[in-house]
């Protein structure tokens, strides 16, 4: 017999006011005995509809009903059939969108806390991984551009069923947005540098310090010996807003705040990149990308950071959770407001931003309520900074460089029905790259689509 | 990890360090960069290539030792090893067709518009360099530099060297005394490249400047090191370095290139006193 509890088993987290002044995890994870709990309460239903919101297709009653009978490692081998990085996604999927959308405990209560679960299994088993079983070499080599989780899922994926895969990295550390862009406090640096030591264990050479486009372009890949190429490079180009004052001493795009903080970890006084210390902060955007960049300035040491947002509370992009746990750590959201022009001093610095406030008009073609400038609602907000994170598109170095790979207005790589299949052949792509800023397991469902359809192509040669 | 082939000290600040680094030696071209980080702990910084050899597999750098950064790296004994080296990045100066160039350096930039004034001297095009130091200790690239021009015309601030000007000075002599340059190529401290360019638009000769800005990953992804040219935003590391120099605005370069000085002076004190207290024990 299930268990019947309507509501998820509730996960510890750091309280508030402790987790804004550091940068350790906030969810705590669950015990065994709450994972067991918690495990309990899936139905197995027969037609497993979360399967079906999973875009990597992970078998979840099945590593579920290990975990209800206390097996974490018999779960964990099945999560990692299917997805590469487990520890990752647990942590970082919006799975109320994606698997636990669909579970059917959802309908009278609480659905299955699959992430969560998930997510523990991966912990558990982080220092007892079995070796894995590498494949019978097919002798045949693929280049992955980018080592995000399109890259990685693609290359792991090519890994396992024989071929040499070699991933090329721009940056000096393999992750991309998981090492760049997400905080310590929701994805920890040391979970994602073990999902790729688990990946070179399969065989997968990772090479930094190579700019795909400038050190080495996508033909001179295959002049040599590479004979397919899977490009995952991301949409990493921030968008500004085009505002006067946008260059202005203390106004940054998130990611070069989130880079600085991130990847060159510049909020510990032992690491050489600098990072300004801002009194009072406003953070243009309503993604997860602003949510990250708020509550990172806030464990800067900030007295006051605000969410600038030209839309709603309903409309913000971001999860709810995000917002939930933002808002605990004492943001504030100043909605329906919209910066036109950012204001500096003598010196060159930040001294406030000039903001109109907005109402909703019709819905545009996304369907999403316009927003309309409230005439005569000019007001200044005071902060000595501005960090912009309204949207990122694609990179244009691969596309300037490499002939006969097709990317329509947006500068997002074309593709075929199937979504990898580019205009050159040879070449697949996935991830930001082809629909520009999306998610962590989209950008993965996509890595795995190509790896199917690189074997299909190398295998049919 | 990458080898330290050479870290040779040319003069009390200036540093030339030879790096193997033969997938970056295939491709350098003239006006391109790399980014550096010494070691692990360590921030990136974006150096100009001075130098390549694609057989050799190695590339150059000139630098200065101006913070806690570089003088750490100037540390490097040769055989020791850099953590990372990236590039080469930016697009390389676009150099074929000019006939007759003035190449226009300043202390560093000098290492920096060297290898620009070789590659037009050795495809033909007559070259006019004009090389300005502070004082006669600090000259470098003396004879590298008389090798790939016509004409060098070396300057210094307090005239220590015989030569006494600034190298807006030697180039209005030269444009008055005739020379007829297709362009003007400068590469210097902010305000030198400025005071260059406003003299060259009078003039009306095209000139084109090699950018400074701070930069974090040098690949387009962060825009910390972004420029206003002719009124519209670019990003120095993905777009220039080089931009015409009639069309930057050389005052917002200067004003954000200051923003962390406090933070660079606070972490070049503390690495001077650990060096003193090493030095004491």
């Amino acid at each position: 017999m299930p268990n019947m509890q309507t509501d998820k088993t509730v996960m510890k987290e750091q309280a508030p006011e402790i987790r804004r002044t550091n940068w350790l995890e906030v969810a705590c994870g669950y015990t065994s005995d709450e994972a067991v709990n918690e495990a309990q309460r899936c139905l197995h239903c027969r037609n497993m509809p979360c399967v079906n919101g999973c875009p990597v297709r992970v078998k979840i009653p099945d590593f579920i009903a290990h975990v209800a009978k206390g097996d974490f490692e018999g779960a964990y081998a099945v999560i990692r059939e299917t997805n590469a990085l487990p520890a990752v996604c647990g942590r970082v999927c919006p799975q109320e969108s994606q698997c636990e959308s669909k579970c059917v405990r959802g309908i009278k209560g609480e659905s299955v806390a699959i992430g969560r679960l998930e997510r523990f299994c991966a912990d558990y088993c982080a220092d007892k991984r079995p070796e894995p079983v590498r494949a019978e070499p097919k002798g045949k080599r693929v280049a992955v551009v980018g080592s995000g989780p399109s890259g990685l899922t693609c290359a792991a994926d090519l890994a396992k069923r024989g071929y040499d895969v070699t991933v090329f990295e721009a940056l000096h550390t393999a992750g991309g947005v998981l090492v760049y862009g997400i905080p310590e406090f929701r994805l920890p640096k040391s979970i994602v540098s073990d999902e790729v030591k688990e990946l070179e264990k399969l065989g997968v050479k990772i090479m930094t310090d190579v700019v795909v486009g400038r050190t080495e372009t996508v033909d001179e890949l295959f002049e040599n010996g590479y004979e397919a190429v899977f490009i995952g490079s991301g949409a990493g180009l921030p968008r500004f807003m085009g505002i006067p004052g946008e260059d202005g001493n203390g106004v940054y795009s998130a990611n070069e705040f989130l880079t600085r903080i991130n990847l060159m970890k510049a909020y510990r006084y032992d690491y050489a990149t600098p990072i300004k210390h801002h009194r009072r902060v406003a953070v243009v955007g309503g993604g997860n990308v602003a949510m990250d960049a708020a509550r990172c300035a806030a464990r800067l040491g900030a007295e006051k950071v605000y969410i600038v947002y030209r839309r709603g509370e309903n409309e913000l992009p971001a999860r709810r959770e995000e917002v939930h746990h933002a808002k605990e750590e004492g943001i504030e959201f100043r909605l329906l407001t919209n910066p036109t022009k950012i204001n500096t001093d003598e010196n060159g610095n930040v001294c406030s931003v000039t903001c109109i406030s907005m109402e909703l008009g019709e819905p545009d073609a996304s369907g999403r309520r316009r927003p309309v400038e409230i005439p005569g609602s000019e007001h200044d907000i005071d902060v000595d900074a501005v960090i912009i994170a309204v949207g990122t598109v694609p990179n244009p170095l691969i596309r300037m460089t490499t002939s006969g790979l097709d990317t329509n207005r947006h500068g997002c790589i074309v593709t075929a029905e199937d979504g990898v299949t580019t205009t050159k052949e040879g070449v697949y792509a996935g991830g930001d790259a082809v629909t520009g800023a999306a998610t962590v397991i989209l950008a993965m469902g996509a890595g795995r689509e190509a790896a199917e359809k690189i074997d299909g192509y190398l295998s049919a040669k | 990890m990458f080898l330290v082939k050479e870290n040779t000290v040319l003069n009390p600040n200036t540093v030339r360090m030879t790096v193997e680094a033969p997938m970056i030696a295939r491709k350098a071209k003239p006006g391109q960069f790399v980014i550096i980080r010494g070691d692990e702990k360590g921030e990136r910084i974006p150096l100009t290539i001075s130098g390549y050899d694609a057989a050799g597999g190695t590339v150059t750098v000139i630098y200065q030792t101006v913070g806690a950064s570089t003088l750490k790296l100037a540390e490097i004994p040769a055989g020791g090893y850099l953590c990372d080296i990236v590039g080469p990045l930016g697009r390389a100066s676009e150099l074929d067709g000019i006939k007759k160039a003035a190449v226009v350096g300043g202390g560093l930039g000098c290492a920096i518009a060297y290898p620009q004034a070789k590659y037009l001297h050795e495809h033909g095009a007559s070259v006019d360099i004009i090389a300005g130091f502070r004082n006669k200790d600090i000259i470098i690239l003396e004879d590298e530099m008389r090798a790939a021009c016509e004409n060098l015309v070396l300057l210094t601030d307090d005239g220590s060297n015989g030569h006494k000007g600034l190298v807006t000075d030697g180039l209005k002599a030269l444009i008055d005394a005739g020379a007829k340059y297709d362009v003007v190529i400068v590469i210097g401290p902010p305000i030198m490249m400025k005071f260059v360019c406003r003299l060259t638009k009078e003039y009306g000769i095209k000139t084109v400047v090699s950018m400074n800005p701070i930069m974090i990953d040098g690949t387009g992804m962060c825009g910390g090191c972004r420029v206003s040219v002719g009124g519209e935003m670019k990003f120095a590391c993905v777009d220039g370095p080089d931009f015409d120099g009639h069309l930057v605005d050389f005052d917002e370069l200067m004003k954000r290139n200051r923003m962390y000085r406090d933070e660079e002076q606070h972490d070049c004190n503390l690495f001077r006193e650990a060096k003193e207290r090493e030095h004491n024990a």
